[in-house]
């Protein structure tokens, strides 16, 4: 037990967890400090204690399936190590979320051994899709990549030009065809392109779309295909963005999606509201995709690569450790 | 879909106590448990869930036992009563201004449908209302969020109004000044997507609010958010004060939980919902079918129905009653609709009627008939349902009736003269002897005297 104890012993993973815990301020002000208040007022493990638990842990939106399996978890160990203090317990509470997580060794991004590294980006409408990219894009600029951006988003109004607007920005091309063209068609004119000019990332938009819409997840399907075809092995990176403010459908849509393009990672976005985005863990444990990335603000740096150790460091930091101050 | 209804949970735990004919506190409490698991996984708030349940159970344990119902399914009803009258049982009317410039505003999160949602309004407005609308581009901040206003306000055929990076405020007293010069009707403000706890984007809400005075501030409302809809809502209601939600993204599969949270903590209407990607998709919000759909009840209803049916004897006695007496209302009509929907789909009924059959038109009955009727008995006031004959004097109350049911004006006289017709037939029928009874019911079939019209169909939009 309590090896999160030594976790954070170089002071690089240090200040990376500090980033994050900037970024997930407002989600600990705002949502954990109900688990706060319990671990500092229970001293007792007894049923009032479980059920506030589990009211708190559902409250962030891990769904209730994930709760339940965690709880039955916690229980098992409160029984085996007969904890009867809650002080005792909160080791394990940080360690059975850690169990949980499933797909942790898949959290660094895939890139392309030689040709362009494709990213394929996929979600439900609203989610975010077209700011994480930029976002995504300007990381990548600033490590010195060649990036490229396609406008598969052929259907909503005026999203192409969003997409334009961030690649004049940030001086990124951008491709991209009429409105109401075939995406696939757009999404394949643009791959010629990058692997002609030798670019090293490119980024594809597409529409927004509910699982439910057959005829666009079958549009989704061959778009991932042609993708496929196009460049060996790509796309290297099919990503799920989704909005932290989702419910237990966060988990349908990570069912459906990856039925049609087999999705490699969730980028979580909107963090900086006072949504938790506890969904992604109910993603990852149920069909083991990590989230990869994510988002917390509007500005093009508001974004990183996403570690479920300092996310949960993050969140418990002060929960369960002493408050550790910035250096 | 992974989630199990609430009527098979509930059923589960019955086995338990099969044998029982009531059920104590600790039985209730067994089943109390279900539905809020079954609440939960709607994504319900779960303080509202708490709260809803306690409810639930002091009504059952104060309940008394109803006919051909067992006590599991009679929890079952007292949910979904409970829940219905939560979510409020008729729809809400948009606030428009008698006279001069209505204002109305559109705010919420970022990417929960703003943009495209006015567009749908500026369309249902236009249409059900017969009023020139300006949208107006109040997003300065996202990329592209004026190009895309202006696109959808062309596929509406709407004027669009925009300042380019101009401040909000400024660009919404222009509007407006604009739309009083220009005899523009409503005023449709698209603002910028923000967190409800960012305290300079929810002050230019304010001011927005100060210069305008808007008649109708609509929070827009993703159907997929989960237990943050209750706080999210509280917070811009508290903050900036809404008068109406939208509730968008609803077809998808989600159950939509955060519609109860967020009618609970803000006790504003849920005015309209979103249902797909066109500018015809924007339905008036029917609060009863998402209180099925948070259960996940489809079967629930039926069942709720069938013990409703052991009235309905009664009920129809009275009807009859009613009919032979003159006093038939609209009430009465939508009771005996409802009865006769209870037995099945209309144009399957006509077919078993002796005579019915072989009409050849039949093909064409539109089962949705009986929706629309009862969209515009809803849209009436208590009295005007008791009393046909205030509406039949007063064609402002007509109009009304017709803008709040979302059916055009001829829907609403032809629903009169409907209640009319029939209400002469039964007259007659009452002063007949037998034989002349006969002959009326072969008139009747010839189409010579017409009561309720199987092949009515409305004019109006088509309801899903």
């Amino acid at each position: 037990m309590g090896w999160f104890k030594n976790l954070f012993k170089s002071k690089e993973e240090k200040q990376k967890a500090k980033k994050m815990e900037l970024g997930l301020k407002k989600t600990k002000e705002y949502s954990f400090q109900g688990l706060k208040h319990l671990l500092e007022t229970k001293k007792k493990v007894d049923d009032s204690f479980l059920n506030e638990l589990e009211e708190t842990l559902i409250l962030s939106d891990m769904g209730i399936d994930f709760v339940l399996q965690y709880m039955e978890s916690l229980k098992k160990t409160i029984k085996r190590e007969k904890i009867t203090d809650v002080d005792k317990l909160k080791s394990f509470l940080f360690d059975t979320f850690y169990s949980m997580y499933k797909g942790r060794e898949n959290e660094k991004l895939v890139s392309a051994s030689n040709g362009p590294t494709v990213y394929l980006f996929m979600g439900v409408n609203g989610t975010g899709k077209t700011t994480s990219i930029a976002k995504l894009a300007y990381k990548l600029k600033n490590e010195n990549k060649s990036v490229m951006l396609i406008a598969g988003d052929t259907f909503r109004a005026a999203a192409k030009e969003q997409l334009i607007t961030w690649g004049e920005r940030l001086n990124i091309p951008v491709i991209y065809k009429q409105d109401g063209a075939d995406p696939a068609s757009v999404i394949f004119e643009g791959l010629r392109s990058a692997k002609a000019q030798k670019i090293d990332y490119v980024l594809i938009d597409t529409a927004g779309r509910l699982q439910t819409k057959i005829n666009l997840m079958k549009e989704l399907e061959k778009i991932y295909k042609v993708i496929g075809r196009e460049i060996d092995g790509a796309p290297h990176e099919a990503f799920l963005v989704v909005d932290a403010t989702t419910g237990q459908n966060g988990l349908n849509q990570a069912k459906v999606f990856n039925e049609v393009a087999k999705v490699t990672g969730v980028i979580l976005t909107k963090l900086d509201g006072s949504s938790k985005g506890g969904i992604v863990l109910s993603i990852s444990n149920s069909l083991e995709i990590p989230v990869k990335l994510y988002g917390f603000g509007e500005k093009a740096e508001d974004f990183d690569v996403f570690n479920i150790d300092n996310y949960l460091y993050s969140i418990f930091n002060g929960v369960l450790f002493e408050e550790e101050n910035s250096e | 879909m992974a989630f199990e209804n609430l009527t098979s949970r509930l059923n589960m735990a019955l086995r338990r106590f099969v044998h029982k004919d009531y059920l104590n506190e600790k039985d209730i409490d067994e089943m109390m448990k279900e539905v809020r698991l079954s609440l939960l996984e709607a994504d319900v708030n779960i303080q509202v869930v708490n709260s809803f349940v306690n409810d639930c159970k002091q009504k059952a344990l104060g309940e008394k036992i109803m006919k051909g119902l067992n006590p599991g399914q009679q929890v079952v009803k007292i949910v979904s009563d409970e829940l219905t009258k939560f979510m409020g049982s008729t729809e809400s009317e948009l606030i428009l201004e008698d006279k001069g410039v209505s204002v109305i505003m559109l705010i919420g999160l970022q990417g929960a449908g703003k943009t495209t949602h006015a567009g749908k309004l500026a369309k249902y407005i236009n249409k059900n209302y017969n009023k020139k609308v300006l949208l107006v581009a109040g997003d300065i901040y996202r990329p592209a969020a004026i190009e895309q206003l202006k696109t959808v306000a062309s596929s509406v055929n709407t004027d669009c109004f925009d300042m380019g990076k101009t401040n909000p405020v400024t660009i919404a007293k222009e509007a407006l000044s604009k739309a009083r010069k220009e005899g523009y009707d409503v005023v449709l403000i698209d603002t910028a997507g923000r967190l409800e706890i960012d305290e300079p984007l929810i002050q230019e809400l304010k001011d927005i609010k100060k210069e305008v005075k808007p008649s109708e501030i609509l929070l827009t409302v993703d159907s997929m958010m989960g237990q943050e809809a209750a706080n999210v809502a509280r917070t811009f209601n508290e903050e900036v004060g809404i008068t109406g939600v939208i509730l968008t993204k609803l077809d998808g599969d989600q159950r939509g939980g955060a519609a109860l949270s967020v009618k609970k903590v803000t006790g504003v209407p849920i005015k309209f919902s979103g249902i797909g990607e066109k500018m015809d998709d924007l339905e008036v919000f029917y609060p009863d079918r998402m209180a099925s759909r948070i259960l996940g009840m489809g079967d629930i209803l039926t069942l709720v129905e069938k013990a409703e049916e052991a009235l309905s004897e009664e009920e129809s006695e009275k009807l009859m009653k009613k009919m032979m007496d003159g006093t038939y209302n609209y009430n009465d009509l939508r009771k005996q609709l409802k009865m006769i929907n209870r037995m099945g789909r209309l144009s399957g009924l006509l077919k078993m009627i002796p005579g019915m059959s072989n009409l050849s038109q039949l093909k064409d009955v539109d089962d949705n008939a009986l929706d629309f009727v009862n969209v515009i008995i809803d849209s009436m006031t208590p009295e005007e349902r008791r009393d046909p004959s205030i509406i039949a004097m007063s064609s402002s109350r007509k109009r009304r009736i017709a803008a709040g049911s979302g059916r055009s004006l001829t829907d609403v006289n032809k629903l009169e003269q409907m209640l009319e017709k029939q209400k002469k037939a039964f007259k007659m029928m009452a002063g007949m002897d037998e034989a002349k009874l006969q002959q009326a019911a072969e008139r009747f079939q010839n189409g010579e005297i017409r009561g309720f019209d199987p092949n009515y169909q409305s004019h109006g939009k088509g309801r899903r």
